[in-house]
């Protein structure tokens, strides 16, 4: 039987960069969802707005781990092969689609009335309303929650193992099942993924503190 | 698309689903007033305890909020028992879901603690009640009033969560669908049906945090 040593944990360590890659995956792919998503949901387009808010309901209200199930039992339904990193990779976007569209949401939202009439005012059209003025302004409050956020889709990461993506959640799992030392293993596993987490928490409380101060200011 | 949808195993299942379904929901219920009660100590630890159990809480803070539930659940599941303590899945399921929410819901209470004026506290004093008696009328109450909707979101994303908890087949909802796919392999079927429990499931408990807030919060409150 094979023991802890540095070869197991040099594997456990190796897959921790396609947590990573899953992650950028899903924040790439939910920031370009969530922007849909929060600009269908604060714009004036009541077809719009209904939508979104459905996507928003039905993606936080629902388990992350059927998400996946159903993308990755749902893909051979429309006849596309099934493979844990696209499975995993769409699942994932869709989800921090549908949490980072309503932290936007709140965030554009957040803007006082007056700038939007002055936009409206200049009769600047609702692209150049947005780019120019709403969403620079809008920026600054998201910034904090945004990397919080992170924390979550790196988190949400490893219920890509249950599918059997080998992250580090996953490989954890292989070592234990040939080690037999759950304790070493999943502290490991626990201990990498605090290293992955931790800086982008402390960074989030961070900017938050300074943002407060500068409201407070 | 060619390909045909047969519900008819998956309904034919209702009362094993219903059984995940009543699981489920004493599982989350359960993970929900044990977490709230850890929170509530690790909150009043962290506001007012001395400083070495300070330092304490915010170490299990930090740890649980920075790692995965799954982690921790295999932690609890496969780790603990290494050491001589042996328990079931469900057991090992809920004190992870317990120690989870603790930890979100002691920095959601916290926040709402410190939110409670001085002048509130000296009142208390002025009025000659006794230290728990100022914590839970004129600190505590107030306090979970200010954070309601973060804490009870927090305890739909937990319910939502529990899904997770499959993954040692604790007997929850997401199981029986696990199950129930390796039997039947209509697997699409089971899991949409599945996610429409859940999404119910959600509306539901947040319906019942409405009334509950209607019911023991809801009381004038001056600005």
């Amino acid at each position: 039987m094979r023991t802890f040593g540095f070869s197991e944990f040099l594997f456990i360590l190796e897959a921790a960069k396609w947590t990573v890659a899953l992650s950028m995956i899903a924040f790439v792919g939910g920031a370009i969802g969530g922007l849909i998503i929060a600009l269908s949901r604060t714009s004036n387009n009541n077809v719009a707005r209904l939508l979104s808010g459905a996507f928003i309901q039905v993606f936080q209200g629902t388990p992350l781990l059927l998400q996946l199930f159903l993308v990755f039992f749902g893909a051979p339904v429309l006849g596309l092969e099934v493979n844990p990193w696209v499975a995993a990779g769409v699942a994932l976007i869709l989800n921090s689609s549908a949490f980072l569209g309503e932290i936007w949401r709140g965030c554009i939202q957040a803007i006082p009335s007056g700038q939007w009439e002055a936009a409206q005012a200049l009769s600047l059209p609702y692209v150049s309303r947005m780019r120019d003025v709403i969403l620079p302004q809008a920026f600054k409050i998201a910034l904090a929650p945004t990397v919080g956020y992170m924390v979550q889709i790196i988190k949400g990461t490893s219920l890509a193992a249950i599918i059997g993506f080998v992250e580090i959640t996953r490989s954890g799992q292989i070592i234990n099942n040939a080690t037999f030392q759950p304790l070493i293993v999943f502290s490991v596993v626990a201990a990498i993924y605090f290293v992955l987490c931790w800086p982008l928490s402390l960074l989030a409380a961070r900017m938050e503190r300074r943002h407060a101060a500068a409201l407070a200011r | 698309m060619n390909y045909s949808f047969q519900f008819g195993d998956v309904f034919a299942a209702w009362p094993l689903l219903l059984k995940g379904t009543l699981n489920t929901i004493e599982l989350s219920l359960l993970a929900m007033l044990l977490g709230l009660m850890l929170a509530i100590v690790c909150a009043w630890g962290k506001t007012a305890g001395p400083r070495p159990l300070r330092w304490v809480i915010n170490a299990y803070i930090e740890l649980i909020r920075n790692t995965p539930f799954l982690v921790q659940l295999f932690f609890f599941f496969f780790a603990l028992p290494a050491l001589g303590l042996r328990w079931s899945a469900y057991a090992a399921a809920l004190v992870a879901m317990v120690v989870n929410l603790g930890a979100y819901a002691t920095e959601i209470i916290r926040a709402g603690i410190e939110s409670i004026p001085k002048g509130q506290i000296e009142a208390g004093l002025a009025l000659n009640l006794k230290r728990h008696e100022i914590f839970r009328f004129v600190i505590l109450k107030p306090a979970l009033r200010t954070v309601y909707p973060a804490l009870t979101s927090q305890f739909i994303l937990l319910m939502l969560s529990s899904a997770v908890v499959s993954a040692i087949s604790a007997d929850d909802l997401t199981s029986v669908a696990a199950n129930l796919q390796s039997q039947t392999f209509r697997s699409f079927e089971i899991y949409i049906v599945v996610a429409a429990i859940y999404l119910l499931l959600a509306l539901s408990f947040s319906a019942l945090f409405r009334v509950i807030y209607r019911l023991a919060l809801n009381y004038p409150a001056g600005r």
